[in-house]
This record gives C-alpha cells, structure tokens and sequence, in this order.
C-alpha cells in the first residue's frame, strides 16, 4: 500500500498577484485612502463597545458616546461576566462538540461523494446541499416535538444534536469540494487496487491531507453553534441555553445597562474573534479550495 | 455483485446522514406543511383539515395586511442587503487584489465582524442608529452632525417607510467582509497566464478588468449572491436584537416567531412554509444549474 504523507495542499497561495510597486502614483494614494477609510468604518462598532464598556454613571450616554470614559472603570465587565458566566461556560459545551463531530461527518461524507462515488451519487449530493438553504423555522413546530420524543435532554445535548444535523450540508459541501479539488482520483484509485477497503483508505490516506478541510469546518460549525440565536430560543431558556440568550436577556432589557450589555457583547464575541484571527487566513484559503473549482 | 461491493460501503457510510436529512430536513417539512393545512390554532390541537385557508388568509385576510408588510420589510432588507455587501465586499477585494502593504491585516480587519453574532452586534447598532438628530443626536447622527453633513442624520429603523433601508446596514456591514473573502479567492483563482496573455496583447489595466477578470469572477458573484440570499430571507437575529418584535420592522421569520408565542401553529405554519417556497424558488434552480455546470466538465 502506498503511504502518502504529503503536507496539506497548498492553500496558503495568498500573496498577491500584484506586487505593491514602490513608487506612489495618484491611483495607490487612492487605493491606500479608501483601504484606510473603510479599516476605520468597519472598526466604529468596536471603538464603541470598546469605550462604552469601561464607563460609569453619567458617562454613559446617546450625546457623549463616542467620547472616551472620564473614569475608566471595568465595574461593567465584572457585572456582564457576572450574569454570563454560567452561559458561557455552557456554550463551549455546545459549540466544540458541535465543531467535532460535524466535521467528521462532513469529511467521511464529502470523501464518499467525490472519491467513493455510487451511482446516482450527484443527486443525493443536491437532496442535501437543499437543507442548508432552508429557512429552519418552517422544521421548528415539529421539531420541538419530535426532539423531547426522542429523548434527547433538553438544552445543550438537544442543541448539540441539532446543530450537528443542520451542519451536515455545510460540512458535507465543504469536504466533498475540498477532495475533489486537493485529492488526486488515481491515489484513491491506486489504494483500491492495492485492496485497501473504504475505511482503510480514508483513515489511512484520506485523514492525514484533510487538515485544510478540517480548518474551515471547524471554524465554520463552532461559529455557527456559537452564535445561533433562531434554534437557541426555540430549544433552550435562559437557564439552560447558550450565551446568545443570556446577551439578549442582558441587553434587552426595559432599562438596560448600557456600559455592561456592551462589556457583555465583548465577551459574547471573543471566543469566536479568537478563532477567527487564529485561524483566519487559513479559513480564506480553506474557502478558496472549497469554492473555486479547478 | 461486484458493483455492489464497489460502492456499497461508500453508500453505508453515508447512510446515517441520508436518514438524519430525510427525517429532519425532508420529514419534519412534510410535517409543517401538514399543520399549515390544519385548523391547529391554539394549543389544544387540530380538528381536522381545512386545505389552502390558511394561505389564503394570510394574503387577503391579515389583521392590517400584516404578512404582505412583513413581505415588504423584507423585500426592502434584502434589496438593500444584497447590493451594499456585494458591492462592498467587490469593492475591498479590488483594493487588496490590486496590492497593498500589511494586506493581511486589512483583510483581518474587513473580515472579522463575520465573526460576531447578531445578537452581539446588534447590542451596539441599537446605539449607533439612535434616531434623535440635532444636539440630541448620538451614535452616526452625532458623526454626520460633527461632520456638518446633517442632512445624513436619519430616523434610521424608526422611519415608517424605508426603516428597512437602514436595518440592512448592521447585516452589511457584518457580510461584506465575506463577500471580499469569497472574491479574493476567485481573483487568486485566475490564472496567471489569462493576465499573462492580455498583457501580451496589450490590454489595458482596466481592459484587463472589463474583458478578462471580472467575467471570470462570475460564478463566485452567483454564489455570493445564493448565500446571501437565502441569509437574507432568513433573518430573525438582527432584527430580534435590534428593535426586538415589532410591527415596524417585522419580517416573515420574526412573525413565525411571534404567531408561536401565540400557539397559532397553523398560521405560523403556513408563514414558515411560504418562506421556505420563496427560498426554494431561487435555491432549487441554482443547485440544478450547479450540477449540471458540474457535470458538462
């Protein structure tokens, strides 16, 4: 059997056709102005979040919100962390089970639909990839049913679950564009010939090239499960749900704190801005492999 | 037999993920559509079936045309939606593909608020778009005031008509850096020897653009354009965070929403399934095309 332990392919192709030339001709002061006007456009939330959540009392404000804090103070962040502590901790339980085990199945899935092929192959493809377009409220009536039928315990373990059939498309969609791109037809072929069975072939040879894949699955479902709001309400409460709850609860209150559901929408999002700055210009090249066909 | 064995295991190990979809995406839709065509209006269940009623009521029978105006709100959201992050998103790939020092840093930057979750950014966009103008003002209307460009000030969500407009404006600015993530990778997916060979030809830089490169993007645009799309007809968490419900800013997937909070399955039944046919009717072409386009290669 032939061992392959190529490194992962080439995703990493990210540098610019176009070099930057030296000289700075009308056109790139232009091009740098816009880049710079449009870095600060995207970045006015975060100042806000930033500002507003180290305020205190009668700095906090409509009329004097883009001012910076006259006393600093990180009372907010204590009470935010406070009230969403026990959430957070929660949705960790959710989103890295979630990130795991959708993207096994993605990749086992993907692997059969591009390099393991059975006959009518391309339209199972399509029955799937349909569910991950589908607005989920028109499964929600009957899924509330169906899922404390089955007995799954409600809260996490029934989001877990549910996130990790509604990511099946995705991650199937994601892994089977990955190999068809990456994965060359006579390498499997040859292991085939060789009398390596499905399992052998994928553990063996499949699993070791699929870290680009992975990458992008992972930070995809983590930050899907993350960041889910529409299945969070239907299926938890704020006692036993995700943090997605427990912000809406903070901040939309009927008097909210301003200073501490903005020190809160902080914390909400670091985990997920974490991932993303880690992990962000491998997610870009994991998207270029999944999305441009050769 | 032989066959069999060739592709059975592949099939087997597939198998599980058919039956989850077939039971949870294809099932549970038969069963939505099924209560859509009850009389299960209240918690104590149906009595029997009553066919289109439900549908038809709500186009012509609504309490103050409710459904057709969450229809409009989301036509307008989604218009607005679509062109601002397409056009953004285009716009900063051009800038980073056509080179620029510390390109990782602006692409971190442009892409991060992907990240954040409506429900999070919505938190600080319920500030930024605070409708009082003049010495009142916060949030942009304070910038546009401080910049002496009032006449940008605006009642933002809270504006009757064209609310919707400015709604779409946290979902912009949370998508656009995906789209220039996706079209980034369709530039870098050119090859090198298509702009080899109009160089040769002479073309000019913007020839070079018209003729060879943006064509060649066509495909990614489309993709784009499905992904936000469907997004865009999903959209519940934005608008929850927000405004939270209100007939102001109600679209189909808050009203669903809201028609359960009142055990009206039936009627939140039919609303979910006319938003799943509006999907369909974009999404079902797109897959066949896609396949197909697969295929002929």
């Amino acid at each position: 059997m032939t061992t392959v332990s190529a490194p992962p392919a080439a995703v990493e192709s990210l540098a610019p056709r176009v070099r930057p030339r030296r000289s700075f001709g009308p056109g790139s002061i232009i091009k740098y102005a816009l880049a710079i006007f449009f870095l600060i456009v995207v970045l006015m939330p975060l100042y806000v979040l930033i500002v507003t959540s180290f305020k205190a009392g009668s700095d906090i404000g409509v009329t004097s919100q883009w001012n910076l804090p006259t006393h600093w103070t990180t009372a907010s962040w204590g009470k935010a962390w406070t009230a969403l502590r026990p959430s957070f901790i929660r949705t960790f339980e959710l989103a890295i089970p979630v990130a795991v085990i959708s993207s096994l199945i993605g990749a086992a899935n993907g692997f059969v639909l591009s390099r393991w092929r059975f006959p009518g192959a391309d339209v199972v493809f399509t029955m799937i990839l349909f569910g991950m377009f589908i607005p989920y409220q028109a499964v929600m009536i009957p899924l509330r049913e169906i899922v404390t039928t089955i007995g799954i315990a409600p809260g996490i373990p029934t989001l877990v679950f549910v996130h990790c059939v509604y990511g099946i498309p995705i991650c199937t969609l994601i892994f089977r564009n990955y190999y068809a791109t990456t994965v060359p037809e006579e390498l499997v072929e040859a292991a085939r010939v060789d009398g390596a069975g499905l399992l052998r072939t994928f553990a063996r040879i499949i699993l070791p090239i699929s870290i680009p894949g992975f990458v992008v699955t992972v930070i995809w479902q983590f930050t899907s499960a993350w960041n889910d709001y529409l299945f969070a309400i239907f299926l938890a409460n704020t006692r036993n749900g995700p943090i997605t709850i427990a912000l809406n609860a903070l901040a939309g209150a009927q008097s909210p704190d301003y200073a501490a559901s903005m020190a809160g929408a902080l914390i909400t999002s670091l985990p997920t801005l974490i991932v993303y700055v880690l992990l962000g210009r491998w997610f870009i090249g994991g998207l270029m492999a999944g999305s441009v066909k050769s | 037999m032989r066959r069999l064995r060739h592709w059975g295991p592949g099939l087997l190990l597939l198998s599980p993920s058919l039956i989850l979809l077939a039971v949870f995406v294809y099932g549970l839709i038969a069963w939505t559509t099924k209560v859509s065509l009850s009389d299960e209006h209240n918690a104590l269940g149906s009595k029997g079936f009553v066919g289109l009623e439900n549908y038809k009521n709500l186009f012509t029978n609504d309490i103050q045309d409710r459904f057709t105006h969450s229809l409009k709100n989301l036509l307008i959201f989604t218009v607005v939606f679509l062109v601002g992050a397409m056009f953004f998103g285009l716009l900063w790939a051009f800038l980073l593909e056509r080179g620029i020092k510390g390109e990782g840093f602006f692409r971190t930057v442009y892409l991060f608020p992907m990240a954040v979750s409506f429900i999070a950014s919505g938190v600080v966009w319920r500030w930024l778009m605070n409708p009082l103008k003049g010495d009142d003002a916060g949030g942009l209307n304070a910038v546009f005031g401080g910049l002496h460009l009032d006449f940008l000030q605006s009642t933002w969500w809270t504006n009757p008509n064209w609310g919707m407009a400015s709604m779409a404006m946290p979902a912009v600015w949370q998508l656009s850096g995906y789209v220039m993530a996706l079209f980034l990778a369709g530039f870098r997916g050119i090859p090198q020897e298509l702009r080899e060979a109009a160089a040769m030809d002479g073309a000019s830089t913007y020839r070079l653009y018209r003729n060879v490169i943006f064509p060649q993007l066509t495909p990614v645009a489309l993709s784009a354009l499905i992904i936000l799309g469907h997004m865009s007809m999903k959209m519940f968490d934005l608008i929850m965070s927000i405004s939270g419900p209100q007939w102001l800013t109600e679209v189909p997937a808050v009203y669903v929403w809201q028609t359960l909070l009142t055990s009206d399955y039936a009627k939140a039944a039919a609303i979910s399934i006319v938003l799943l046919l509006l999907v369909a009717v974009v999404i079902v072409p797109y897959l066949i095309y896609t396949n197909r386009v697969e295929k002929s290669r």
